[in-house]
């Protein structure tokens, strides 16, 4: 049995809430604090007035890595992945226990670490490659390499505040992707750029993996997580929930997660002048491939309950949800279903459930307006984003594929193959010819 | 002996050992030496973005202790009478200035050094003394530069040629030591106390008065002068005057302030090693 990379043995990390601001912030607090100590002690005040309330990002974490490992540490956020990684990279120090750390450690936890924007390109690689850890023969070596990745030959010497975000982010990545370390330490530096630079991010992280160096990566994105990592931990409040295989720590992460994404809201507005009020709003799972939490492989429901203040009324629940960026995903309302339609409510609650497919939504923040609708027409109460809920990414168990599913709506579609003879004879079954105007490159093709 | 030490620090052996940090270290030189490259990486950046993009280029290194030094031939020189020992009061007052903006200007950008890296220092680890010295570095090529209209003065106003020149380099390094010292200091503090942002132009503006940058030490009754050698500024600037214009040194003093200077090198490096690995929490 090989020694471990990493050993950390019972790290806690304790900050002052409001870690923003030190225990004392300006010289004044300083002095009459100190000033005013012997004070205090006399009138018995016991707790220190400045000490504050402790918040203890990390509490007793222990976990070893072995050489050529790549765990993948999952949890919420502020669960402490990224204070662990901080203390692992000893950018801070821990309040207790012990970590070491065996060969040369490259931590990324952002790319671009030390650009300098009035810098040109050139000059930057070599501060940056320094800034994590290369040395100069190993800069030189590399650095014709470093430039072909980030593909910006033509302006190597442009100072970098003339490039693109792109540009810039191409760079920076080239760099690290080039640094040589036993151990690596990465922070979603693939959160950043666009789809196709991810991809490439994935792609180095996966031929790091297969290296055989000691990885630990930090991520939200579990598809590439499942495929990138061998081992896992999840922590939770500063715990170590759950370590072991990733499969399993992905399990319990998203057993977990099924606790807290089930969105139930209680309206205590009652706006007594209208005819009807929304009481209540719930968005749970209901089962399904993805188990008990709100994940994309999830069917869910949309559950409403409703006060009605005269009899006889025809009243419809009318929903529509909004991803993050405010787009209205889908919307639908009680009288669309034909046996809801002209439904007439007595006086008194009445609930309304709404089932969502599964493979519907893609991973991401939604929230749900929800309209109170007399008649079909005429509108008696608009609650705009009653309730948020969190869609949980789900593991598309296919070997190979790193990269989140891009997408507004993530449906799960129909493929089908077959052989064919010739070009002409394509689509002949079960789908109608469409004209196409690709050029007839291959031979059988003429028109 | 080199390579040895940068494998023990990179080596792909080395045994990285975290724990927490309690109380006053010692300053951990061979890391720091392991690291040198970073410093001199660093250095280069500073020299070369400090004159970017602007027209006169590194010549500002030369118009400023320049243009000081003829406001004060006029104001103090001139107007007031300000006895200069009997040397010219132009170079008298330039030899100076010399040191003195190469220290205030090295002080207030140090000072500031820690709080304008944050990016740097909350996402990597590197020895942070070497952020504080870095910053240093670029006011010493501005002192270099700006030595050549002193030496252009030696030879109009023909004085200083002496052997006394041998021992400018010793000065130079004193005066760097000097301002190491003070500048780690107040960058630490400047991290905890955003006050010092405030204070230290301010305490530059004074600390050139109790200093004999305008005026000479003889103005000083003698039986005070030593408490003027107190101030660690008052030795290099003196000792400046004897390498540049040929005049005895003041032995005794210069040996004062050598004293403070290293007191205070060696409390500014212990009290940053002390706070050294919180700055990410509090930066």
């Amino acid at each position: 049995m090989s020694r471990p990379a990493i050993k950390v043995e019972g790290v806690w990390k304790e900050y002052t809430v409001g870690a923003a601001h030190p225990r004392h912030s300006t010289f004044y607090d300083l002095l009459s604090h100190g000033l005013m100590a012997p004070f205090r002690r006399l009138r018995g005040a016991g707790v220190d007035a400045t000490s504050g309330d402790r918040f203890q990002a990390l509490r007793d974490v222990s976990f070893e890595v072995r050489p050529g490992e790549v765990l993948g540490v999952v949890g919420r956020n502020g669960a402490g992945k990224s204070t662990l990684l901080k203390v692992l990279s000893r950018i801070t120090a821990p309040s207790r226990g012990r970590v070491s750390l065996r060969g040369r450690v490259a931590s990324l936890l952002e790319v671009g670490t030390g650009f300098h924007p009035e810098l040109s390109g050139r000059e930057n690689i070599h501060l940056n490659a320094t800034i994590l850890g290369m040395g100069k023969a190993e800069i030189a070596r590399k650095f014709d390499q470093i430039v072909a990745f980030s593909g910006i030959e033509r302006f190597l010497d442009t100072p970098v505040k003339r490039y693109s975000s792109g540009m810039y982010v191409r760079l920076a990545f080239a760099v690290a992707a080039h640094v040589e370390a036993d151990i690596l330490l990465i922070d979603e530096v693939l959160a950043v750029g666009d789809a196709e630079f991810q991809k490439r991010c994935l792609g180095m992280m996966g031929e790091v993996a297969r290296d055989g160096r000691t990885v630990v990566f930090v991520s939200h994105n579990l598809t590439a997580m499942r495929n990138l990592c061998s081992e896992g931990l999840l922590l939770s409040n500063g715990r170590v929930d759950a370590s072991g295989s990733i499969d399993e720590v992905l399990r319990q992460y998203a057993f977990n997660a099924a606790g807290h994404t089930g969105a139930v809201v209680d309206i205590d507005e009652a706006y007594p002048e209208k005819i009807a009020a929304l009481r209540r709003v719930a968005v749970v799972p209901q089962g399904g491939a993805g188990g008990d939490s709100l994940s994309v492989s999830a069917p869910f429901q949309i559950s409403t309950c409703i006060e009605v203040r005269a009899e006889h009324v025809d009243l419809g629940v009318f929903v529509s949800c909004l991803d993050a960026s405010q787009n209205c995903v889908f919307s639908s309302a009680s009288f669309f279903n034909a046996k809801l339609n002209g439904a007439r409510l007595t006086a008194g609650l009445h609930e309304f459930h709404c089932s969502v497919p599964a493979h519907l939504l893609n991973t991401g923040d939604y929230t749900l307006d929800v309209v109170l609708i007399r008649n079909r027409s005429e509108i008696v109460l608009t609650e705009s984003a009653v309730v948020s809920f969190h869609i949980e990414d789900a593991p598309t168990g296919i070997d190979g594929w790193h990269w989140p599913i891009q997408g507004i709506v993530r449906p799960q579609l129909g493929w089908t193959k077959s052989k064919i003879s010739s070009p002409r004879a394509a689509f002949q079954t079960g789908v109608t010819p469409v004209a196409t105007s690709s050029t007839p490159k291959s031979p059988g093709a003429s028109s | 002996m080199s390579r040895e030490n940068t494998e023990q620090y990179f080596g792909h052996d080395h045994l990285t050992v975290i724990e927490p940090v309690k109380g006053w270290r010692m300053l951990d030189w061979r890391e720091l030496w392991a690291y040198r490259q970073l410093l001199w990486v660093l250095t280069a950046r500073d020299v070369k973005v400090r004159y970017k993009q602007t027209v006169l280029g590194a010549a500002w290194a030369v118009l400023r202790p320049l243009t000081t030094m003829l406001i004060f031939s006029v104001v103090f020189g001139r107007l007031a009478k300000m006895p200069s020992d009997g040397i010219p009061y132009p170079i008298f007052v330039y030899a100076a200035l010399l040191p003195w903006t190469f220290f205030a200007a090295a002080i207030t950008s140090s000072g500031q050094s820690l709080v304008g890296s944050s990016h740097l220092v909350s996402k990597v680890y590197f020895p942070r003394l070497i952020i504080p010295l870095s910053s240093i570095g670029a006011g010493l090529v501005d002192l270099l530069v700006s030595s050549v209209i002193l030496v252009l003065m030696m030879s109009w106003y023909q004085v200083g040629l002496s052997w006394n020149l041998l021992a400018a380099p010793l000065l130079i390094a004193g005066v760097v030591f000097t301002a190491l010292g003070i500048g780690t200091l107040l960058s630490a503090l400047t991290v905890a106390y955003r006050d010092f942002t405030h204070v230290t132009p301010f305490m530059v503006q004074i600390w050139m008065y109790v200093t004999p940058v305008i005026f000479p030490i003889s103005l000083v009754p003698e039986r005070w002068q030593w408490l003027l050698y107190l101030n660690p500024m008052t030795g290099i600037v003196e000792g400046f005057r004897s390498v540049f214009l040929g005049r005895p040194f003041d032995l005794v003093g210069l040996g004062m302030s050598f004293a403070v200077s290293v007191l205070l090198f060696v409390i500014g490096v212990a009290y940053f090693e002390r706070v050294e690995r919180r700055f990410a929490d509090v930066i």
